[in-house]
């Protein structure tokens, strides 16, 4: 800010009532914004929880689905579905997350640090759909869909996010603990997975549930991967897998207004499967931070 | 900051003379494959995509990113008219997204009472978790009629000079709606990244401000943007690189239909909506790989944006590092 802007903001009733005024509509417009976020957030949830909430019953989260019009049935396969596909993926990026947070953040040179961080933000960049065609190209085309390859798709979108969280944690552990550890001739690995580790678990955790959150809408790379499933509900991931999103997906193109009731249905325990993931998530989040803090003080 | 570095270094290499154990040679190893590893599935990204696309790279060339052409019948093949809807309807959410998310973002950290902060921060942060799929669903069903039946004709009568702001269609699904969706979509990942920037503006800048009787507007004017500017720059090209990338939502609600038109009411397609629309089988080998070099294009795309953003924070901490 230049010498010259402030001496005409110093000047006194200098339009003074114009500056108000502009600062009151400024103020205003800012709650505007802010009411509109809510808003829109408010209209969706209300919208799926209105229309959703009818299609809920017993048959609907039991029965697997069974086609257009047929009374009596649900959507239990999609659920096992997402179930079985989001649990092999964080089986797959958790552990290899933590171990690329531990070398970001315990062993690596500062110019391989930013290198790492880099990708991972480039990984994380990458459109869900790409992930998809990725995942297409190098698995699908030759081994055909399968629920491994859905979970690979989703694991490579969780990730970013799990190594991250994990880096965030483990920074925060002060290195007091390390030197302390190391002093009393703890070897390196086990000052890591002994010492360390054990204080981040919440982080880590709190970074999981959110990525598990995250991919468990994630309907573009399982279109690709794993949704040519056979009716009735499966568990083996070897063959294609239905999921809740893409079931979704699916039951919007249909177009028909049992299709959208169960569309809105599966939608309504999308969200609220993700609202309670989120909230446990910052519950998690905010206990092993005072837990931390008050172990550092 | 640099002694913090100093003792982490200090601590991170091994006595000398000390033999090495077996324990950390694995876990060191393992982690560092593991670090290794993510360098390698960015790089087979790259690898599959251009593999996957490489018939239709060589039937159509460069010439493909801006052919108009989309016809699986003929078999050929040009992104011209997705791209062209991927632009305008990204460039449109963001335009629409900025000043409700910058306000948002100041609301949150200027001008909210103390209860309401952490609701409404929490709030945002949930818009921004809601899956795409269902926001597409609740955007086909619930607001594409409305804004067809309502805002569309709205808009053309008070804005109608502008073409883009044509003639109604009776489509529910058309670009319009698809900006809409997008923007309620990137509208959290702007507000939250220009929160954490309002936030860090030092408290004495803005008291010494105030304290030469600026009102707050004048205070957030000369004081929060100038320091902020690169961040939210920054996060308008995150929030961007997000609205190309969005595939399901928009290939719900954008309409379908591979022809650039002005009118934003009148139905278009996008990159990542075609290849969503088309995954579960296309016609021909040819149009697979066409598919594919949409989603080169995206992802070309993703990391530029990546970069771009990256340099420009690197940039702004630099020039504020340089002030303090």
């Amino acid at each position: 800010m230049s010498a010259a802007d402030l001496s005409a903001l110093q000047r006194p009733n200098d339009r003074l009532w114009r500056r108000r005024i502009v600062n009151r509509l400024m103020e205003l417009l800012a709650w505007v914004a802010a009411a509109l976020a809510v808003f829109f957030l408010g209209v969706v949830v209300w919208s799926v929880a209105k229309k959703g909430a009818s299609a809920l019953n017993f048959d609907f989260f039991t029965k697997p689905y069974a086609g257009v019009d047929v009374p009596h049935q649900g959507l239990a396969n999609a659920f096992v579905g997402t179930f079985v596909i989001v649990g092999l993926a964080t089986l797959m990026a958790l552990p290899f997350g933590i171990l690329i947070a531990i070398y970001v953040n315990e062993y690596a040179p500062k110019a391989i640090r930013g290198a790492v961080n880099l990708m991972l933000d480039v990984l994380a960049g990458v459109p869900a759909i790409v992930i998809g065609i990725f995942v297409y190209s190098l698995i699908v085309v030759t081994h055909g869909q399968s629920g491994y390859a859905g979970a690979f798709a989703l694991a490579v979108i969780m990730l970013p996010f799990v190594a991250r969280a994990t880096i965030e944690v483990l920074a925060l552990v002060p290195n007091s603990l390390r030197e302390a550890a190391l002093g009393v001739g703890a070897p390196r690995w086990r000052v890591t997975l002994g010492v360390v580790l054990p204080q981040t678990i919440g982080g880590v955790l709190t970074g999981a549930t959110l990525a598990v959150a995250r991919v468990a809408g994630e309907t573009a790379p399982l279109l690709f991967c794993s949704s040519l499933a056979t009716p009735g509900t499966h568990w083996n991931p070897s063959q294609p897998l239905q999921s809740v999103p893409v079931q979704i997906f699916e039951l919007i193109e249909q177009a028909d207004q049992q299709s959208y009731a169960m569309a809105w249905g599966a939608a309504l325990v999308l969200i609220l499967f993700i609202l309670f993931a989120s909230l446990g998530a910052r519950w998690l989040a905010t206990r092993s931070k005072r837990k931390i803090a008050r172990a550092f003080k | 900051m640099t002694s913090l570095d100093a003792t982490t270094d200090a601590a991170r290499r091994p006595f000398e003379g000390r033999r090495l154990r077996l324990g950390d040679l694995l876990l060191q190893g393992a982690a560092a494959i593991a670090a290794l590893g993510a360098l390698v599935i960015v790089g087979l990204i790259v690898r599959e995509v251009i593999q996957g696309s490489r018939v239709s790279i060589s039937t159509f060339g460069l010439s493909f990113v801006w052919h108009e052409t989309w016809d699986p019948v003929h078999n050929q093949f040009g992104a011209g008219t997705l791209l062209y809807g991927t632009v305008i309807s990204s460039i449109g959410a963001l335009v629409l997204a900025t000043p409700i998310a910058i306000g948002i973002a100041l609301f949150l950290t200027e001008l909210a009472p103390r209860g309401v902060r952490a609701p409404v921060t929490a709030l945002v942060e949930t818009l921004a978790a809601i899956p795409s799929v269902v926001i597409g669903l609740w955007g086909i069903l619930v607001l594409a009629p409305i804004l067809r039946d309502h805002v569309d004709p709205a808009l053309h009568s008070a804005l109608g000079f502008i073409p883009l702001f044509g003639p109604p269609s009776s489509y529910a699904s058309n670009v319009f709606t698809a900006i809409i969706v997008l923007t309620i979509m990137i509208l959290p990942i702007i507000a939250s990244i220009s929160r954490e920037l309002f936030l860090a503006v030092p408290a004495e800048l803005k008291e010494g401000a105030l304290g030469l009787g600026t009102t707050r507007w004048e205070m957030i004017r000369g004081v929060s943007f100038p320091y902020a500017r690169g961040g939210v720059a920054a996060a308008m090209i995150l929030g961007l690189g997000r609205a190309i990338g969005e595939a399901i939502a928009v290939a719900l609600v954008i309409g379908a239909v591979t022809q650039i038109n002005v009118n934003l009411f009148q139905p278009g397609y996008s990159l990542a909506g075609i290849i969503a629309n088309n995954a579960q089988g296309s016609a021909s080998g040819l149009e697979t790989s066409s598919l594919s070099y949409c989603a080169l294009i995206l992802l070309v795309f993703s990391i530029l944006v990546n970069l771009l953003a990256q340099f420009i924070v690197r940039r702004a901490g630099r020039r504020l590092g340089g002030l303090d």
